[in-house]
C-alpha cells in the first residue's frame, strides 16, 4: 500500500540530491558582503523545502487522510 | 578590542549582573509552573486526557510542541559552538537536512501513526507494534530498547541545563559557589541547576499531563525563537561596530563581523563529503522517538499535521542560522579569549554564553539563559511524560496489574477509561528515571552532549526501517521486527565499544558514521527473517492495509 503520490517521492529525491552542494564546497564568496555562499545556499534550500511542503501537503495530501 | 574593555568593566559589577540573571531565570520557571497549574484545571481525570490530551491538539499547538520537542540546547549553544570549531558546514550537515527529513517523517510516519492510533486505541509504540504484528511479546523487545536509548537523550538535557545555568549565572554567589575557573566563580553549580530544572519540569508534567506539556512547549518554543533572534541582533551590532562612535546598522555590522573570519570557516574546505552525506541518516531518528510518537497521537485530526510539516524547516532556519553566524564570527581572531583558539573543541560550548555576557545586558543574559533552558526543557518534559506512559501502558498494565486489564488498549478492566491509579504509576516511574538520569548527569558532567545525542539518534535511526516497514509492507513479521531490533542492539554495541563514532568504508578514505552500517544491517536482517517466518493474521493485515 502506498497512499503517497509519485510526485511526492520525486520532489523528495530531488531535494535530497540538491542538499549536497559540492559546487559551493570551497567557494568563499560572501552574498551581500556578509553571508558565505555555502550558508546562503542552504538558507535558500530551507526556504525551497518549506515551499515544497506547502505544495505537497495541499496538492497531494493522501486521500485516506482527508476523511480523518 | 573595545569589547575586552567592556568585558573588564562588566567583571567589576559581575555580582549584581549574575544576580539579575538568576532573577530572570527564576521568573521564567515561575511562568512555567503557572502554565502547568492552569493546565491542571483543564485536566479530565482519565488516562487518555493525561497522556494524550484527549486527541485535542490543533495545528498551531502541534507545530510548536513538535518543534520544541525536536530542538534541544544543541540548536542554540551547540550550533554556535560547532560553527566556531568547523564553520558554516554545520548548518547543512545538521539543520537544513533535518528540515526536510523531519517533515518527511511527520508526513509519512506521523500521520499514519495518528490514524491507526486513533482508530485502534494505541498509546505507545509497543501498542502499535503489538497490534500490527499480532505479537503480545513485542513489548519485551521494544520497551527496554526505547527506554535505554531515551536515557542518554534525557542525560544530554540534564547535563546541558546544569552547564548553561552555571556559566550564565557566574558572579551571582561568589562566596557560596567558588570555582577554580574565574569565569565560573559564583555560578550556580550543575548539581543544583540540573536539580531545579528537573523539579520544575516534573511539577508541570505531573500536574498538567500532556496538555500542560503541549502548552509549556508552545510557550518555550516562542521564547527560544524570539530570544535567539534578539541575541543575534545585539551581538551582531556590537561585534560589527568599532565602539568609537554610534553603532553601525545591522547589515554593515554583519559585513564587518565576517571580515576577519578565516576561509576555513566561510567554506567547507575541511569538511568530508562522505561524512556530510552520512549525517543525512541521523534525522530519521525522529520517526522512532517515543516522545514524538506520543505527541503525534495528540493531534485533533490529520489536517493538524499540515502546519508542522510546512513550517518545521522554516523554524529550524530561524533558530539555527543566527546561531551559526555568531559561531562563525567568533572564529575571527580577537573575538574570544586568545587561549580558546588553541583548543576550540574544549571551549565551544562557552562561545554563546561568553558573547552574550560580554556584549549584552544582564537582563538579556538572563533571558538568553531562559531561552536555552526553554529549548532543553521543551524536550525533557515530553521525554519524562513518555517514559511514564510507556511503563504504565506497556509494563504495569500488561504484566503487573494483570493481563485482563481490558479488551482495548488503554482501557481499564471494566472497559472504561478510568485509569486514575495508572496516572500515579506513570508519575512514580518518571521519578525513578529522572533520578537515574540526574545521578548519571552529575557523574558525567563535562561529557560531550553532542556525542551522547549522536549515539542516541543512531539507535533510533536503526529502528526506522522497522516502523517504516510496519506501516507500508504487508510482509513484515513479528520475528522479522524482533530480529531487526536485536540486530540494531548488537551492531550499536559493537560500534559503540569497538570503533567509536567515526568509521571508514573498507578500502577507501571515506569516513562515515556507525548509523550507516547499523541501519543497513537492521534492514537486511528484518527483510530476510520476515520472508521466512509467518505473517500476522489476514484479519490484522486487512485492518491496516485495506482502504
Amino acid at each position: 500500500m502506498n497512499p503517497f503520490n509519485k510526485w511526492i517521492w520525486l520532489a523528495i529525491a530531488g531535494l535530497l540530491l540538491l542538499h549536497h552542494d559540492f559546487w559551493f564546497w570551497e567557494n568563499d564568496y560572501l552574498v551581500g558582503g556578509f553571508m558565505p555562499i555555502g550558508l546562503a545556499y542552504h538558507v535558500v534550500y530551507s526556504i525551497v523545502v518549506t515551499i515544497t511542503w506547502v505544495i505537497l501537503t495541499f496538492k497531494f495530501w493522501p486521500q485516506d487522510l482527508i476523511q480523518e | 578590542m573595545d569589547f575586552l574593555a567592556q568585558a573588564a568593566a562588566a567583571d567589576s559589577d559581575a555580582f549584581s549582573d549574575g544576580m539579575i540573571r538568576v532573577f530572570v531565570i527564576l521568573v521564567y520557571f515561575a511562568i512555567l509552573l503557572l502554565l502547568g497549574g492552569v493546565a491542571t484545571t483543564f485536566l479530565k481525570k482519565n488516562n487518555k486526557d493525561y497522556l494524550l490530551a484527549s486527541h485535542s491538539i490543533g495545528p498551531v499547538l502541534l507545530l510548536m510542541s513538535l518543534f520544541g520537542t525536536t530542538m534541544t540546547s544543541f540548536a542554540m549553544v551547540g550550533s554556535s559552538g560547532e560553527a566556531f570549531v568547523s564553520g558554516i558546514g554545520v548548518y547543512g550537515k545538521l539543520a537544513s537536512i533535518s528540515g526536510l527529513i523531519h517533515s518527511l517523517c511527520f508526513f509519512v510516519i506521523g500521520t499514519r501513526i495518528w490514524k491507526y492510533g486513533k482508530k485502534f486505541g494505541h498509546t505507545t509504540q509497543v501498542d502499535f507494534f503489538r497490534d500490527r504484528l499480532d505479537s503480545p511479546r513485542m513489548g519485551l523487545f521494544l520497551f527496554p530498547v526505547l527506554i535505554l536509548l531515551l536515557i542518554p537523550y534525557i542525560l544530554g538535557g540534564v547535563i546541558g541545563s546544569g552547564t548553561i545555568i552555571q556559566s550564565l549565572t557566574s558572579g551571582a554567589f561568589p562566596e557560596w559557589f567558588p570555582h577554580a575557573q574565574p569565569a565560573l566563580t559564583g555560578g550556580i553549580p550543575p548539581y543544583l541547576g540540573s536539580l531545579v530544572v528537573c523539579l520544575v519540569v516534573l511539577i508541570y508534567v505531573f500536574f498538567g499531563g500532556m496538555r500542560g506539556t503541549a502548552w509549556a512547549n508552545c510557550f518555550q518554543t516562542i521564547v527560544f525563537m524570539v530570544l535567539g533572534v534578539v541575541t543575534f541582533y545585539l551581538i551582531a551590532i556590537k561585534l560589527g561596530s568599532d565602539g568609537s562612535g554610534p553603532d553601525n546598522d545591522l547589515l554593515t555590522s554583519m559585513q564587518n563581523a565576517i571580515k576577519n573570519v578565516p576561509t576555513t570557516h566561510t567554506t567547507r574546505s575541511e569538511m568530508s563529503h562522505s561524512l556530510f552525506i552520512a549525517y543525512m541518516l541521523i534525522p530519521l531518528s525522529v520517526g522512532t522517538f517515543p516522545h514524538l510518537f506520543q505527541h503525534w497521537l495528540t493531534a485533533k485530526n490529520a489536517a493538524a499535521f499540515k502546519l508542522p510539516i510546512i513550517m518545521h524547516p522554516f523554524f529550524i532556519m530561524i533558530v539555527w542560522v543566527p546561531c551559526i553566524m555568531v559561531g562563525v564570527w567568533a572564529s575571527a581572531p580577537g573575538v574570544l579569549p586568545a587561549e580558546w583558539y588553541a583548543n576550540p573543541s574544549e571551549n565551544q560550548n562557552k562561545v554563546l554564553g561568553y558573547l552574550v555576557t560580554k556584549h549584552t545586558t544582564p537582563v538579556v543574559g538572563g533571558l538568553l539563559a531562559a531561552g536555552v533552558l526553554a529549548a532543553i526543557m521543551s524536550s525533557l518534559d515530553s521525554q519524562f511524560l513518555c517514559v511514564g506512559t510507556m511503563f504504565t501502558n506497556d509494563i504495569y498494565r500488561r504484566f503487573i496489574k494483570g493481563p485482563n486489564t481490558g479488551n482495548k488498549i488503554g482501557l481499564g478492566k471494566d472497559g472504561q477509561d478510568n485509569g486514575e491509579p495508572s496516572v500515579w504509576v506513570a508519575r512514580a516511574f518518571i521519578i525513578v528515571i529522572v533520578a537515574i538520569s540526574y545521578v548519571l548527569g552529575i557523574v558525567l558532567v563535562g561529557k560531550s552532549i553532542f556525542s551522547l545525542s549522536i549515539w542516541c539518534f543512531t539507535g533510533y535511526t536503526g529502528l526506522f526501517p522497522i516502523i517504516l516497514a510496519a506501516l507500508y509492507w504487508r510482509g513484515l513479521t513479528a520475528a522479522g521486527a524482533q530480529a531487526g531490533i536485536l540486530t540494531m542492539i548488537a551492531t550499536w554495541c559493537y560500534f559503540f565499544f569497538a570503533t567509536g563514532e567515526k568509521l571508514y568504508v573498507p578500502g577507501t578514505d571515506w569516513d562515515i558514521l556507525p548509523v550507516v552500517p547499523i541501519t543497513f544491517a537492521t534492514t537486511i536482517v528484518m527483510i530476510a527473517v520476515s520472508l521466512v517466518t509467518p505473517k500476522p493474521t489476514e484479519q490484522t493485515l486487512r485492518r491496516y492495509f485495506e482502504k
